[in-house]
């Protein structure tokens, strides 16, 4: 009898670190193929400078602005986008009858009692060309006394420390 | 695509305003070829010569103001120089054929003059001449007064660059009976109707012949930028600022207080006597406003600023009127209960604007708002509260606030 004992543990451990890493590198390769397009990408992606972002994230809200107002009817926050007016069933009347001279900022700005706006719209009547309203006059009125009422701010109002954008200074000594 | 839809939304509404009032289009006949519902145009716009930096109150007619810090120049930069215009600026403007004609009821006799010959054949002068609109501070008026709701910024001081309207005057010849000039301008009104002006305004005949009275070509050694009335325009400081037309063409010596748009109604003008806010007041009860009252803006620091209680706080600005010289400045920060002096300039010449500086300690940490005052040569000083309501809101001069945190 042969009494030398073959030992075959290491051949076994050569043998399953070997399947082992077959794995590992079955599973790298599949990543790889799943991964190959996005890490493509990132090492193709382009880096971009502070000034091109900024000029990018301006184009966005310049592009965002114009589909904003391109769009007639968005009525955001109760303002109607397209003039700034306050969105109301009856806008467009106003709207057809007061924007063709002047833009609609110059209606927004102001402040007035439904007498106050009917001064204002004889003013325009008897010196502007403004025509008759007819029975849109009624309906002018009520829109514009109702969205644009005058606040009662006092003699002085204070300063609108709510709107107001503070900011640190440093003063160079 | 976007004209097509304007298009249609003009049709439409011109159908739906056919179809509730019968007859009376209201707009239409004056709407200009190719010019839609403008109105209908709300999107940030930027203006031909004009920073984007400009607060926008209306952008037909434009009219655009000057957020105080933007004003801490000696002299304002042409591109935040403000804006108010009344109608459309002419478009095409054609410099070597540009006439000035000068005439009226009592011009001896009718002249023009076209660019060239101003320049060539009278003494060239420049003036730093500040202008401010009227209506410079209206939308602090209470009950609100009509009309572009200018906060602070409807006000600059530039270096004019031109000839003195009465040599020009004088060259046409003035009856003795003279009251008055007018002016007209190439700018259009805005409904489109040719028949109308959109405004035509001008001054009394002593102050046409002051020597600070100019018809000007240059601003800060410039071409004056289109919005301001580039090729040429009257220049009279102390005044309001519609006084000086803008895109000059004519100039009508009257024998009568001048006539023209934004002259009569209650446009440019203030009750004869005291009203109380809100009270309703006749035409005939109206008086034409003529010199400035005296005011000051602070331009240094912008409002909002958070300063440490260990700091300094430097403060500029400047001050102005329509009386020879301001004589004191003095800044508060105890909402008026003490006054202290500010550092003043000299005036570089009459109706240009004088520049103050301080430097202020704050006593202890919390809000503060800094206030400030200027005194003229009359003695006459600006108001805390509002002063005189009037009906159109004009001649605000309650003196300038800003906002101050110390920590
Ligand atoms: C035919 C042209 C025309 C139409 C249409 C028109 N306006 Fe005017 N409006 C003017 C002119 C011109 C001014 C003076 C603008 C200026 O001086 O800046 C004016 C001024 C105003 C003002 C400022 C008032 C003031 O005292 O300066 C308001 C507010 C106003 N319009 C509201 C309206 C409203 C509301 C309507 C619709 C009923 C309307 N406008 C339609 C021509 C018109």
């Amino acid at each position: 009898m042969d009494n030398r004992h073959i030992n075959t543990e290491p051949l076994w451990k050569l043998f399953i670190s070997l399947m082992g890493l077959l794995v590992v590198a079955c599973l790298v390769l599949f990543a790889y193929l799943c991964l190959q397009k996005p890490i493509k990408n990132y090492l193709n992606k382009p880096t971009y400078s502070h000034k091109q972002l900024e000029e990018m994230a301006r184009k966005r809200a310049i592009q965002r602005d114009k589909e904003r107002s391109e769009n007639w009817n968005l009525v955001e926050k109760g303002i109607h986008v397209k003039t700034g007016l306050k969105a109301d069933p009856n806008l467009q009347v106003v709207i057809g009858a007061c924007t063709s001279c002047h833009s609609a900022q110059l209606i927004s700005q102001n402040k007035a009692t439904r007498q106050g706006w009917k001064n204002m719209i004889v003013w325009m009547q008897q010196t502007q060309g403004l025509g008759d309203l007819g029975a849109n006059e009624g309906i002018i009125l009520d829109y514009l006394a109702k969205h644009y009422a005058p606040k009662e701010t006092g003699r002085r109002n204070n300063l609108d420390t709510e709107a107001i954008e503070w900011y640190i200074l440093n003063v160079e000594e | 695509m976007i004209n097509k839809r304007r298009t249609f939304i003009k049709q439409s509404l011109q159908a739906s305003l056919l179809a509730s009032i019968g007859a009376n289009v209201v707009f239409s006949k004056y709407l200009p070829e190719g010019i839609n519902l403008l109105g209908l145009d709300h999107e940030t716009k930027s203006f031909p010569g004009k920073s984007d930096l400009l607060t926008v109150l209306n952008d037909r007619p434009i009219n655009i103001e000057t957020p105080a810090h933007l004003l801490n120049d000696k002299l304002t930069p042409n591109n935040l120089f403000f804006v108010r215009n009344n109608g459309l600026p002419p478009t095409s403007i054609d410099v070597d054929n540009w006439t000035l004609e000068i005439s009226g009821e009592s011009a001896e006799q009718t002249k023009s003059y076209s660019l060239q010959e101003l320049k060539s054949r009278f003494e060239n002068v420049s003036y730093n001449l500040t202008l401010e609109c009227g209506g410079n501070g209206r939308s602090e008026f209470n009950p609100p007064a009509k009309g572009n709701q200018w906060t602070t910024g409807a006000v600059g001081c530039v270096k004019w660059t031109g000839v003195r309207l009465k040599d020009v005057l004088n060259d046409v010849g003035i009856r003795s009976n003279a009251v008055y000039i007018g002016y007209y301008g190439a700018d259009t009104h805005l409904s489109g109707s040719p028949d109308k002006t959109s405004i035509s305004r001008g001054v009394p005949i002593a102050k046409a012949l002051e020597n600070e009275s100019m018809i000007a070509w240059a601003m800060n050694d410039q071409d004056i930028p289109l919005l301001n009335g580039h090729p040429l325009r009257l220049v009279f400081g102390g005044y309001p600022a519609s006084c000086s037309g803008k895109w000059l063409t004519k100039i009508i010596i009257r024998d009568k207080v001048h006539d023209g748009q934004k002259m009569t109604g209650k446009a440019y003008r203030t009750p004869c006597s005291p009203v109380a806010p809100g009270a309703k007041v006749d035409d005939k009860d109206m008086c034409i406003i003529e010199d400035m009252p005296v005011k000051s803006l602070i331009t240094y620091p912008k409002t909002g600023a958070v300063i440490q209680q260990s700091q300094k706080l430097p403060i500029a600005g400047h001050a102005w009127t329509s009386s020879d010289n301001i004589t004191k400045m003095e800044y508060s920060i105890d909402f008026g209960m003490s006054w202290k002096p500010c550092v003043l300039s000299e005036s570089e010449n009459k109706y240009a604007w004088q520049h103050f500086e301080a430097e202020l300690t704050f006593p202890e940490p919390g809000y503060y708002e800094v206030w400030a005052r200027a005194t003229d040569t009359e003695g006459n000083t600006q108001a805390m509260l509002l002063p005189g309501w009037n009906p159109k809101g004009y001649l605000n001069n309650a003196c300038h606030r800003i906002a101050i945190k110390v920590q």
